[in-house]
C-alpha cells in the first residue's frame, strides 16, 4: 500500500534526525571533554574557556601521576576482589532462588514467592540494615560489602521467568536418568539459559564495580577501600594531597586539574572497553525482563 | 477392619514422606536464599522497632528503653522538618515531571527512525551514560559547574553570572535533575522500546485504512498500546516519591546548599550514621517508608479502578 507521507511528517523526520544528532553530541561531549582534558596541560586547562575539542599541550603527565599513586592501584585490586567474591555469591543465591521458585509443583511455592517479592516493596531502611550488618560482626570486612544487597530481587524474577520458559521434557528425561536437582540445574538448565544468565552476571558486575556507599559506611581501613571510594576522595572531596607531594601551590592546583580527568578515564576504562561488546546483551536482557516480567 | 485403616494410614504417611523426599533437595537449595533474605532483609525490618525505643547499642534491642512515638513527634516538630519535606517533594516531583516522560518521548522518537544503523548508533550512545558510576558523574558535574567549568561558561554566555553553580542553592535542583535525565534517559527508553515492539502491526494497518495520519496513529494506536507499561512504571515511580536517593545528593551537596539539597534520606544518613541518633533516624526512615508504601498501594488501587493495569 503506497501512502504519500504528508509534508508535516517529512518535516518531523528531518527534525527527528537533527534532534538525534544533537542528542548524541550531548551524550558524548562530556566524555570527550574528560578524555581530551586528561591529556592536556593543567595550566592551560585552568585558563581555557569555551569548547574543548583538542588537547591543550598534549602531555601525559596526568597519567604518570595517576599510576604513581599507590592508592589507585590498591583501589583497583580491592574492587577486583570484591567483584569476584560478590559476583559469585550473588549469582549462586540468585540462581538457586530462581530455580527453586520456577518449580510450579513445589508445595509452599506461593508463600516463598511472596517472601522474596515483598522485599522489593518494603525494607528496613538504612539505619536498621546498618545496625543489623554490624551486629553480625562483619564490619570493616569484605563481607559487609558483598553480602548486604547481594541479591537483586528483580534479577531473580527475570531469571525465574526464563527458567520457567524452558521445555519440561528435557528435565523429565534427566530425572528418569537419575539426576538430582542440583545436577539438573548445573548440567541442563544453566547451559540452556546462557543468554539470560550472562546478562544478569553483567548487571551484577556493573553494579558491584560502581558501588561505593556500602564501602563508605562499612569500611574503616583506607587500605581496603574500593576504587570508587578512592575516586570520591579525590573527585568530590578534592583531596589530591597525596598525589602532588613535592609540588608548589599553584602547580599543585594545576596538576590536580588534568589528574582528576585522568583518574576518571583510568577508572571508567574497563567499562568503556567492554561496553560495545556487552551492550547488545544488556539491551536484550532488559527486553526479556520487560516483556515477560 | 482396623488392619485396613492402619494400612491406609501407613500408605498415606509413606506418600507424604515420598513427596517430602522428592522436594527435599529443592528446599535445601532454597536454604541459602532464605538465609540471605532473613539476615539482610527481614532482620533489618524487625530492627525497625528501635524507632519506638531509645536504642543503645550496648543495651541491645531488648534492653533499650521504650518511648513509643516520641521520635515521630520530635521529627514532625523538628525545625528542619518542613525544609527537608519541601526539598524532597521539589526534587521528586520535578524529577517525575521532567524525567518520567523523557524516556517515553525518546522511545517514540526512536521508533520513527527509518535507518536501522543510525537508530542503533544513537541508541548505543544514549545508553552509555548509564554505565558510568555515580561517583564519576558527580566528579564530572563538580568540574563542569565550577567557575572554570564549561557548563559555567555556557551559563555565563547566556547572560548568567560566572560562578560555581553547584554551590548555589538555587541551581542545585536543576543540576541534579538535568544530570539525572542525561544519565538515565537512554537506558530508561529500552523498556518503552520493548513495549512499542509489542504493539501489533495490524492495528497500525487498520488505522491507516481508516485514514489515520501519523498523529492520529500515535494517539489512537501507539499510546494506548504502551499505556500498560507506562502505568506500571509510573506506579513504581510513585512508590518511591519520598525516597529521593541519598547517594547522588551526598556526593553533590555541601552545607551551603543544604537549604535546597537536603532531603529526607540525607537527613536520615546524617542523623543516624554521623550523629549516631539511631532510634530517631530509624523513626524518620520508618515514617518515610510507610508514606512510600501508602503511595504505592494508593496508586495501584487507583490504577486498578481507572484501567485494567496494576502491579497486583
Amino acid at each position: 500500500m503506497q501512502i504519500k507521507n504528508s509534508p508535516q511528517y517529512v518535516a518531523f523526520c528531518i527534525f527527528n534526525t537533527i534532534f538525534m544528532i544533537f542528542l548524541s553530541i550531548i551524550m558524548l561531549y562530556p566524555i570527550i571533554y574528560v578524555f581530551v582534558a586528561s591529556v592536556s596541560d593543567s595550566t592551560e586547562l585552568m585558563k581555557h574557556t569555551g569548547l574543548l575539542l583538542k588537547p591543550l599541550d598534549f602531555n601525559l603527565a596526568a597519567y604518570k601521576n595517576v599510576f604513581k599513586n599507590p592508592m589507585i592501584l590498591k583501589g583497583y585490586c580491592n574492587t577486583l576482589q570484591i567483584l569476584v567474591l560478590g559476583l559469585t555469591i550473588s549469582m549462586v543465591i540468585t540462581t538457586l532462588g530462581a530455580y527453586v521458585l520456577s518449580k510450579n509443583e513445589l508445595p509452599g511455592k506461593n508463600a516463598m514467592m511472596f517472601f522474596v517479592v515483598f522485599t522489593m516493596f518494603f525494607s528496613g531502611g538504612l539505619i536498621p540494615t546498618y545496625l543489623a550488618v554490624r551486629s553480625y560482626g562483619i564490619y570493616n570486612t569484605i563481607w559487609a560489602l558483598v553480602l548486604p544487597g547481594a541479591v537483586n530481587t528483580y534479577n531473580l524474577i527475570v531469571m525465574r521467568t526464563s527458567f520457567q520458559a524452558l521445555p519440561r521434557d528435557i528435565e523429565e528425561a534427566a530425572v528418569i536418568d537419575g539426576a538430582g536437582e542440583l545436577m539438573i540445574l548445573i548440567r541442563i538448565i544453566l547451559p540452556l539459559s546462557l543468554p539470560v544468565v550472562s546478562v544478569i552476571i553483567l548487571f551484577y558486575a556493573v553494579g558491584i564495580w560502581n558501588s561505593w556507599f556500602g564501602a563508605m559506611i562499612y569500611l574503616k581501613d583506607r587500605i581496603k577501600f574500593p576504587l570508587q571510594l578512592i575516586l570520591r576522595e579525590i573527585l568530590i572531596q578534592g583531596d589530591t594531597s597525596n598525589m602532588t607531594q613535592s609540588v608548589g601551590d599553584f602547580e599543585r592546583n594545576s596538576v590536580s586539574e588534568s589528574v582528576k580527568y585522568a583518574i576518571i578515564i583510568v577508572s571508567t576504562l574497563p567499562i568503556m572497553l567492554i561496553y560495545p561488546f556487552i551492550q547488545k546483551n544488556f539491551v536484550k536482557g532488559v527486553m526479556i525482563g520487560a516483556i515477560k516480567g | 477392619m482396623r488392619l485396613h485403616s492402619n494400612f491406609v494410614k501407613i500408605q498415606s504417611t509413606q506418600k507424604s514422606l515420598k513427596r517430602f523426599n522428592k522436594f527435599l533437595p529443592l528446599y535445601l537449595m532454597f536454604l541459602p536464599v532464605a538465609l540471605y533474605y532473613i539476615l539482610f532483609c527481614y532482620r533489618p525490618m524487625y530492627g525497625l522497632i528501635i524507632a519506638f525505643q531509645n536504642y543503645e547499642p550496648s543495651l541491645g534491642l531488648l534492653g533499650s528503653k521504650w518511648v513509643g512515638v516520641e521520635h515521630f513527634s520530635r521529627y514532625i516538630n523538628n525545625y528542619y522538618f518542613w525544609r527537608i519535606l519541601k526539598n524532597t517533594f521539589k526534587i521528586s516531583l520535578n524529577s517525575i515531571l521532567f524525567g518520567f516522560p523523557a524516556p517515553i518521548i525518546l522511545a517514540l522518537m526512536f521508533n520513527e527512525i527509518k535507518s536501522q544503523w543510525f537508530k542503533r548508533g544513537v541508541q548505543t550512545i544514549t545508553y552509555l551514560p548509564h554505565f558510568i558510576s555515580i561517583v564519576i558523574i558527580c566528579g564530572m558535574i563538580k568540574n563542569f559547574t565550577a567557575e572554570t567549568g564549561f557548563i559555567s561558561d555556557i551559563f555565563s554566555f547566556f547572560g548568567g553570572e560566572k560562578q560555581n553553580l553547584l554551590n548555589n542553592p538555587s541551581y542545585f535542583v536543576s543540576i541534579y535533575i538535568i544530570s539525572d535525565i542525561w544519565q538515565s534517559m537512554g537506558w530508561g527508553s529500552i523498556i518503552y522500546i520493548a513495549a512499542l515492539s509489542g504493539v501489533a502491526p495490524e492495528l497500525y494497518e487498520a488505522a491507516i485504512i481508516d485514514g489515520a495520519g501519523k498523529w492520529k496513529q500515535l494517539w489512537h494506536v501507539t499510546i494506548p498500546g504502551i499505556m500498560p507499561t507506562i502505568v506500571i512504571m509510573f506506579i513504581l515511580r510513585m512508590g518511591s516519591v519520598l525516597g529521593v536517593g541519598y547517594e547522588k545528593i551526598i556526593l553533590l551537596y555541601s552545607p551551603t546548599t543544604y537549604k535546597t539539597a537536603d532531603v529526607i534520606s540525607t537527613y536520615i544518613y546524617r542523623e543516624g550514621l554521623l550523629g549516631l541518633n539511631w532510634s530517631y533516624s530509624a523513626a524518620v526512615g520508618l515514617f518515610n517508608s510507610i508514606i512510600n508504601f501508602t503511595f504505592l498501594i494508593t496508586f495501584n488501587k487507583l490504577s486498578k479502578k481507572v484501567s485494567e493495569t496494576s502491579l497486583w
